[in-house]
Formats: structure tokens, C-alpha cells, sequence
């Protein structure tokens, strides 16, 4: 495909995707190079010994980001994305590991040290929780937060709101109490995106 | 935080105790509601617990709500303090999921204006860090510079700080040709002339130095394993500019210099800063300089919005008004990671699309967030005054530390 857009191009050397297959081996589940970016899915048990393998061997020195994706359709229902960025080869590469809520994901924070508030910003977000970072804990929500504010199936309002109560002097949560609901507008054309029987079309749809 | 008792060791009568201390939620030196749970041993930080998260507000949450252009505008509230770098970051990456061309002039544009933010930032980040640890008058001179930065971005986009201006498959509106001139003779002459008078106070001064050389030493390895970025990597001796390695819009046409640091500690962190700004100016008088004329958005009517007066004369513009502004565009299936070198850092878009108006999912991983992580490390050993020093030379803004 001819790339035609102004935003950063990273060629990717030729045989990156070759060695990292060869370090990886059976670790490696698939590779997906779309966009120009290569994205490579991975074992999650064996999560620890392919990110060494990247680091050391394949030269991604550095952790950029840990991102999470719920996808509630699927399972198992989370991707963990992990973005390493080689500044030596001037390369960057994510790794997607699947899991569920239930099923911790192993944790990074031996081989980079900053995993360990990324990973406490997925698990605050997600839910997912990472097997061998000890300080675990929320890090972007409130002090007493309940509930995984990322996940498709939270509310976008949430659930309690606070306030300061003039006649008890203090901070207050309440549940959410909207004047008007959210309003989520089906924008999708009628004449590619929906999949529903269109409103005044009933008689149509038999046809 | 209450008193805590520990190990409570002593000498003769005395008893001598570590306690806890509270460094914010509200601080003027915390550059933000930062809270930082601080175990101190006399004056000497012992251990330090960083509690970020106070100016959550849900931004990746709302975005999945709004269509691509809806969500444009939450970015300028991620960094406030450089809000056109945050939109960069995530135009493009719209921009390369739909793989859309940019006319030249508005690549010229949106770099002229991403380096006037990187300016306005380090001038806020200069004057704020020298004013922590204790300069107040340098922030005279860079506050009079920042506010014709202010000036300018009102007078291209409408909006002084919230300007909502890079879009995706251009810039919001074209610049009057006055608007050019005026921040060519900017560069040439007010800029500089503040800029300097104001760094001659602090850049040579002994106290300034006492209180930053050898503060927060990061070695290379540090931080890369931190995931360290901008001026906080260049600060520790790497030479490591998105702009030069991954170049994006016109970048690859620019002549810049990359400044890097020799002992990676704050005064580093903050001379890099400075040599950035000089650099900034030398990107923008090289845009000014070759800018085109021509259109300043794609002409890709299902991407970008006809001009309002095109919509008076042709049906077809009025339709494609109407749909660009109720349901949006569609962004092909993908994910794609796009980051760019925001003043602050690599600022990264990570933007998951399921192929409908919506994005499906993004995060953006906050580049103060890694630095931040660090400050973990870098604290612990340092004296309670340093505390200030150090957090002024990460150059941290709540708004896109927490999102």
C-alpha cells in the first residue's frame, strides 16, 4: 500500500520481523503488520521470557506505554498492548498479550521498572490484574473507587458524584442523579451502517 | 498525614523519629494537584510515595463517546500547557489510519505552531522552575513572551489556549498573511530579547546552580528503563528527538540541533530546555521562510468539512457539512501507535478503531507519567528543598499526567 499520510513513517529494517520470529519461536502466536506498524500477539504465560527476548536480544530498550483494550465480545475479553520503542534501531513494535478479568497477566516490572505504574494504570482502568507487581494498587481514580472505569460496560457517568454539604461540612457521595439520561445518538448512515429495521420502514423490512 | 512513629532510634535522651509528611494536594511548587506521601528523616527524603490521579476527569472514556472531530478538542485539555502538541499526536494518527494526504502549506502551519507551543511550554516550564527553587524574576520577562504566544494562537485559531486548530486532513482555517509577519518580527527581535534577559539572570547564578547541579543525577540506563523521553532523555546525554528520528509533517526539511546534557541532573534538564527554545525559533523562521501558498486542508469531502461559503453555492457541500457534523467520519478497521515529540516529551495516541465514527478505544500514554514513575528513584536521598528542583525539571502537567 502506498503511505501517503504526514504522520511519523518507520520503516521497518528489513528481517526485524524474521529475527524477532527466530527469538521468539513458538512463543510468538502471530504477527500483524498493518499500517506500517508491526504488532506481534503473544503466549501471556510466556510474557516475561518474549519481552526479555526483545529487549535484550532484539534491542526494544525502551517501554513506552502499556495500553489496554476491552473487547467484550471476545475471549478472553482483554488485550494488554505493550509498546516498545528501539532507539538504536529507531523501531517501534507492540505486543498484545489476550486475557480475562480473572486471569493475571505477568508482570514487567523486573525487566522495565516503570511498568509498575503503567500496569497499576490498566489494572485501575481494566481490571486486569499482573502477577508480580506489588504495588497494585488504583492510581488514576478516586481514594475508595469501586468498579473499572475503562471497561465497556461502565457507565459513562459513573456511578456516585460528590459534592460538599453546606449543612454536614463535608464531602458527600451520592449516586449519580442526571436531570436528563445520556444521550447516545445512533449516527450510523441507514444506508450502510444499520442493522436494525429502520423507524417507519417496518413494512419494507418483510418485503 | 498524621505524625508516624518508626524505628524511633536514639541518642542519650533525645528520641529521634522519621515522620511522614504531606507535600501537596495543594502546593504551588507541585506544579499541579499533586500529592506526595514523603517519609523524611530530618531533611532527607527517605522514601517518597507520588499519588497522581487528583485531576482524573475520564478524557479516554469521554473520546469513546464522541466521534473522531467531537473528541478533537479533549486534548487540548490533556497538556494545557502545550495543547497543539496534543492534537498533533492524535490527528496524525487519525490521518494515518485513513491514510489521507496534507497539503504542504498546512504541514507548514501545524509545525510553526507546534514549535510556538513548545516555546509557550518551556516558558511556563523555565520561569515555574527557576521561581521553585526560589528565581522569581526570570518569569517576568518569559510570562511577557508567553503571553504574545497566547496572542498569536488567539489571533490563528479564535481560542487562546483551548484552540481546537489542527484537524484532521489539515488546520481549522488558514492565517492572515499579517499574522506571519508579525510573529517573523517576533522571532527576530521580542522573543530573543525577553528570552535572554530572562535566562541571563538564572543560567550563570551560583545560587541557582547550588540549588540544581548534581540534583536527580539520571544516568543513560536509568532512563531507558524508565521510558524516559524528551528533554528528559536528551537531559541524560541521548540523543533522541522524534522530530529528527521519526520526522513527521515537514520536520525532515527542518535544520535543528538536538541539545543533550552531560551529567543528567536538573540543571541539565533545564539547559536543554533553554537551547530547545533557541531552536524552536530557528524551525519556525525556516517555516516562515519556505511556506507555500495553498490550500490548508485535504480536499477529501468525506474527511474535512466544505468552508462555509462553498456550502451557499453546491448542494453536495451542504450534504457533506451535514454529515461530517452529525455523524462524523469513518476510520477504517485498525490500531495503530502514533507519537510525536511534544515539548514535554514523546506524547503518544494509541487509537483502536472497529471501523465505524467512534473510536473504539484510545489511550494516550502520558509522557509525565514515566518521568513521574521515576521520581520513585530519583527522590529518595535528596533533602526536602530539592523536592521543588526536581519536579520543576520533569516538567509535569496534572492535566495530561492524569487524563
Amino acid at each position: 500500500m502506498n503511505w501517503i499520510h504526514s504522520a511519523p513513517h518507520i520503516a521497518t529494517p528489513k528481517g526485524t520481523v524474521a529475527a524477532i520470529k527466530k527469538a521468539l519461536g513458538k512463543d510468538l502466536v502471530a504477527v500483524e503488520e498493518a499500517h506500517g506498524e508491526v504488532a506481534l500477539h503473544v503466549k501471556r504465560d510466556k510474557l516475561i521470557g518474549v519481552m526479555m527476548q526483545l529487549r535484550d536480544t532484539c534491542d526494544y530498550q525502551q517501554l513506552m506505554e502499556i495500553a489496554g483494550v476491552d473487547w467484550p465480545d471476545r475471549d478472553p475479553r482483554f488485550e494488554v498492548v505493550y509498546c516498545l520503542l528501539s532507539v538504536t534501531k529507531n523501531h517501534r513494535i507492540r505486543v498484545h498479550v489476550a486475557t480475562n478479568e480473572d486471569v493475571p497477566v505477568p508482570s514487567v516490572t523486573d525487566i522495565w521498572p516503570v511498568a509498575g505504574w503503567l500496569e497499576r494504570e490498566v489494572f485501575d482502568m481494566y481490571g486486569v490484574t499482573f502477577a508480580g507487581n506489588e504495588d497494585l494498587r488504583r492510581i488514576l481514580t478516586d481514594y475508595g473507587f469501586v468498579g473499572h472505569p475503562q471497561r465497556k460496560d461502565f457507565p459513562l457517568t459513573g456511578y456516585v458524584e460528590l459534592r460538599y454539604s453546606e449543612e454536614e461540612k463535608r464531602v458527600k457521595y451520592e449516586a449519580v442523579e442526571l436531570a436528563q439520561d445520556f444521550r447516545s445518538f445512533d449516527f450510523m448512515s441507514p444506508w450502510e451502517g444499520a442493522d436494525y429495521v429502520l423507524p417507519g420502514d417496518e413494512k419494507g423490512a418483510g418485503k | 498525614m498524621s505524625l508516624q512513629k518508626d524505628l524511633a532510634p536514639t541518642t542519650g535522651d533525645e528520641v529521634i523519629q522519621n515522620y511522614t509528611i504531606n507535600f501537596g494536594p495543594q502546593h504551588p511548587a507541585a506544579h499541579g494537584v499533586l500529592r506526595l506521601v514523603m517519609e523524611l528523616d530530618g531533611e532527607i527524603v527517605e522514601r517518597l510515595d507520588p499519588h497522581i490521579g487528583l485531576l482524573h476527569r475520564g478524557t479516554e472514556k469521554l473520546i469513546e463517546h464522541k466521534t473522531y472531530l467531537q473528541a478533537l478538542p479533549y486534548f487540548d485539555r490533556l497538556d494545557y500547557a502545550s495543547p497543539l502538541a496534543m492534537e498533533h499526536s492524535y490527528v496524525l494518527a487519525i490521518e494515518k489510519l485513513l491514510n489521507i494526504d496534507v497539503p504542504l502549506r498546512a504541514q507548514y502551519l501545524r509545525v510553526l505552531f507546534a514549535e510556538m507551543t513548545r516555546i509557550s511550554n518551556h516558558l511556563l516550564n523555565l520561569a515555574h522552575h527557576a521561581l521553585d527553587v526560589g528565581a522569581m524574576t526570570p518569569g517576568l520577562w518569559l510570562y511577557e513572551a508567553r503571553e504574545d504566544c497566547m496572542v498569536f494562537f488567539e489571533r490563528a485559531s479564535g481560542a487562546r489556549m483551548h484552540t481546537a486548530w489542527f484537524r484532521p486532513g489539515g488546520v481549522h482555517q488558514d492565517v492572515p498573511l499579517k499574522l506571519l509577519t508579525d510573529i517573523g518580527e517576533w522571532l527576530d527581535d521580542r522573543l530573543p530579547r525577553l528570552f535572554e534577559d530572562g535566562m541571563a539572570l538564572v543560567v550563570d547564578n551560583r545560587i541557582f546552580k547550588q540549588r540544581n547541579v548534581d540534583i536527580a543525577i539520571v544516568s543513560k540506563e536509568d532512563a531507558l528503563k524508565w521510558g524516559f523521553s524528551g528533554p528528559m532523555i536528551r537531559g541524560a546525554g541521548i540523543p533522541w528527538d522524534l522530530r529528527k528520528s521519526q520526522p513527521y509533517d515537514v520536520y525532515d526539511r527542518m535544520e535543528f540541533d538536538i541539545p543533550v546534557g552531560t551529567r543528567g541532573d536538573c540543571y541539565d534538564r533545564f539547559m536543554v530546555r533553554v537551547e530547545e527554545v533557541r531552536q524552536s525559533i530557528r524551525i519556525m523562521k525556516q517555516c516562515l521562510q519556505q511556506m507555500p501558498e495553498g490550500p490548508v486542508a485535504s480536499d477529501d469531502r468525506k474527511v474535512v468539512p466544505p468552508k462555509r461559503a462553498e456550502m451557499k453555492q453546491s448542494m453536495e457541500a451542504l450534504i457533506h457539512h451535514f454529515k461530517l457534523y452529525t455523524e462524523g467520519f469513518k476510520v477504517p478497521e485498525g490500531s495503530v501507535y502514533v507519537a510525536t515529540e511534544s515539548p514535554k516529551g514523546e506524547f503518544g495516541v494509541y487509537l483502536v478503531s472497529d471501523g465505524s465514527n467512534k473510536p473504539l478505544s484510545l489511550q494516550n500514554p502520558s509522557h509525565g507519567v514515566q518521568p513521574f514513575a521515576g521520581d520513585g528513584f530519583q527522590e529518595p536521598g535528596h533533602m526536602l528543598a530539592d523536592t521543588t528542583a526536581i519536579i520543576g525539571a520533569l516538567d509535569i502537567v496534572f492535566g495530561e499526567c492524569d487524563r
